[in-house]
């Protein structure tokens, strides 16, 4: 299912072009506000590093997580009470998101990674519908009606965020950190470790892996950005509610990495703006964008199973085979 | 090295070869063999490494394995035989911990081992391999081998660094890829590779880990006469400072390269000793016999 990074970084020609790559977005991301609704871009910046860091774990360990929403939503909940009650700086409360999604990962992750495959799925489904229902009950959330009227603050006091641009260029910042962070965690002793352990689990534990705490690091270090995604989401939009909490939210981060590309680094990130693009523009229509998205997940499930950004790597890999 | 490749026929089976084995070669003269000379030098000298005790494995009232006692002597290589299903690949699960026994104790240098994850075996060093090839199969050769070097470098924890302070590794690496004679090979991925090499693979990466003891599952199943010279001459060579038991089937192998055999039977330990010993025994033949008669 995953497609072979390891492969692509051997080559030098590719790890040239992935350098041009990469200098092309970050130009491209730099300029976009110029030419599209901040408020989407922002909105789309949040959600690719949620996919990215839910990639993190079915891409790199091969773990399922069918309740990623806790994270994201419970994060957007600590962040937007820090910022509106305590009235923390934005950065902070951000960051707070993320050590509280790391906390509530350590505790889910503990219990889910003793078990495999749709079991694995299944406690962190139940787990994290647990969550939404103590969210729905306790006071701090407000139930129904979520945190309303967060403050985006002022960064670190010096730059206000409630210019559009300044708070685009700090969710950029933020999502640019955390997908480095994500690449770097892949491409580092630990990650490789992580894929000897989706590769070929009972091998790494005869090598004297303990793979358990292999894979908790990774499930708390995935949990962790996709707090931080959630917490930036809380101070872009300036509310905390149900609905990022609740199982949807987990099935939607799912259809965005399968859509772009399991396993490959932008792939996440790609299928999470184009689910984001078109909620938006279906919005104003009277086309049901269920279904649309719906038609869309079979149609990759059926004909392009690498996701769109695995399918152009694969394209290129042959290309290159072709060419020796 | 030449002809790997195209000679990975199926070769090692009980089933009629290995009748045929031991219908006529196990008197075998020990003349015939140079390799017969070295049998028992360590036999008397060496104590126990590994002892089990009482061994008894029960699945839902199914005894896989019923009171094995076995005792492997350090500096030997230890082979463990027995008809299809006689339990040998559940003793191996329950001496590497993958499988913990309902009844019985394993004892490994001095140290009671019974209660212990599998990961902390490996880690007091028995290291095993697995009857079906245990690569990583989408890393190159020299991953392979660099992904067990990793651990005892300590270089396996840190997500912040970049890997490539992994190249370290590669000198290492590189050596013990060469003593298994795959160094053309190194930056193939695993599943490129022909069945001998991905087993000489799995045995460089085992020896990564400097383990006292190893335990090998079928070292040589699947494999054309030149795979199996050669992963003999290796096993050959890993025994001269360590313990090896292994699994085999190709009664011609264990003949060449094992100094005490012991023969499982129905999860039960039906004859432990020399190969002429234990090849002489008329309960063995029996077990073997029987099985074709069935």
């Amino acid at each position: 299912m995953a497609v072979d990074t390891q492969y692509y970084a051997a080559q030098p020609r590719f790890r040239t072009s992935a350098v041009v790559f990469g200098v092309i977005a970050i130009a491209a991301l730099l300029a976009a506000p110029f030419f599209f609704y901040p408020v989407l871009l922002m909105s789309m910046l949040c959600f690719a590093l949620f996919a990215c860091a839910f990639n993190l774990l079915i891409g790199y360990v091969g773990l399922l997580s069918f309740g990623h929403a806790a994270f994201f939503g419970g994060a957007a909940y600590f962040a937007a009470h820090a910022a509106k009650v305590w009235g923390w700086d934005p950065l902070g409360a951000v960051l707070l998101g993320a050590a509280g999604a790391a906390g509530m990962g350590l505790a889910i992750g503990f219990l889910a990674i003793r078990r495999q495959g749709i079991y694995f799925a299944m406690i962190t489904l139940a787990l994290s519908q647990m969550f939404a229902f103590i969210c729905l009950q306790v006071p701090f959330t407000h139930g129904e009606d979520g945190i309303q009227g967060v403050p985006r603050g002022e960064l670190l006091g010096l730059v206000d965020l409630n210019e559009p641009l300044a708070m685009y260029y700090f969710t950029l910042a933020i999502f640019l950190f955390g997908f480095f962070a994500i690449w770097r965690i892949v491409h580092s002793p630990f990650g490789n470790i992580l894929k000897a352990i989706r590769e070929n689990e009972r091998r790494a534990i005869s090598l004297g892996y303990r793979v358990d705490r292999y894979k908790l690091g990774a499930f708390v270090m995935s949990a962790a950005l996709a707090g931080l995604a959630g917490g930036t989401k809380a101070i872009v939009f300036q509310f905390a509610t149900l609905t990022d909490v609740q199982w949807q939210m987990s099935g939607e981060v799912i259809l965005m990495t399968l859509l772009g590309g399991i396993g490959t680094m932008v792939g996440p990130a790609v299928g999470a703006a184009l689910v984001v693009a078109l909620q938006n523009y279906l919005a104003a229509s009277n086309f049901p964008v269920t279904v649309l998205i719906g038609i869309i997940f079979v149609v990759c499930v059926l004909v392009f199973r690498r996701g769109i950004v695995g399918e152009i790597l694969e394209l290129a890999r042959r290309r290159s085979k072709d060419a020796k | 090295m030449q002809g790997g490749d195209g000679a990975a026929v199926p070769t090692a089976c009980f089933d009629d070869a290995a009748l045929r084995v031991l219908a006529n070669v196990l008197p075998l003269p020990e003349s015939a063999d140079p390799l017969h000379e070295s049998i028992g030098r360590q036999m008397v000298t060496s104590q126990p490494i590994l002892s089990a005790t009482g061994l008894t494995m029960e699945f839902r009232g199914f005894v896989a394995v019923n009171d094995v006692t076995l005792s492997v002597n350090e500096g030997t290589i230890h082979a463990l035989i027995g008809p299809n299903g006689a339990g040998k690949t559940t003793v191996f699960n329950l001496l590497t911990k993958f499988l913990t026994p309902t009844r019985g104790q394993i004892v490994f240098r001095g140290e009671d081992i019974t209660r212990l994850k599998p990961a902390e075996v490996a880690r007091h060093g028995l290291v095993r391999s697995f009857q079906i090839s245990a690569v990583f199969p989408h890393l190159t050769v020299l991953d392979n081998v660099r992904v067990a070097l990793q651990r005892p470098a300590g270089l396996a924890t840190q997500f912040w660094r970049s890997a490539g302070v992994l190249s370290s590794l590669d000198g290492r690496a590189m050596e013990l890829i060469d003593a298994v004679n795959l160094t053309p090979y190194a930056d193939l991925t695993a599943t490129e590779l022909s069945y001998g090499r991905k087993r000489a693979l799995e045995i460089a990466t085992t020896l990564a880990l400097d383990p006292a003891m190893l335990l090998l599952d079928e070292p040589m199943a699947g494999m054309g006469h030149e795979d199996i010279g050669r992963i003999s001459d290796l096993i050959r060579r890993i025994a001269r400072d360590r313990t090896v038991l292994m699994v085999e089937h190709n009664l011609n192998v264990v003949a060449d390269l094992c100094d005490r055999v012991t023969v499982l039977a129905r999860g039960e330990i039906l004859a432990d000793g020399s190969y002429d010993a234990v090849s002489a025994d008329p309960r063995v033949r029996e077990a073997y016999m029987g099985t074709e008669h069935e």
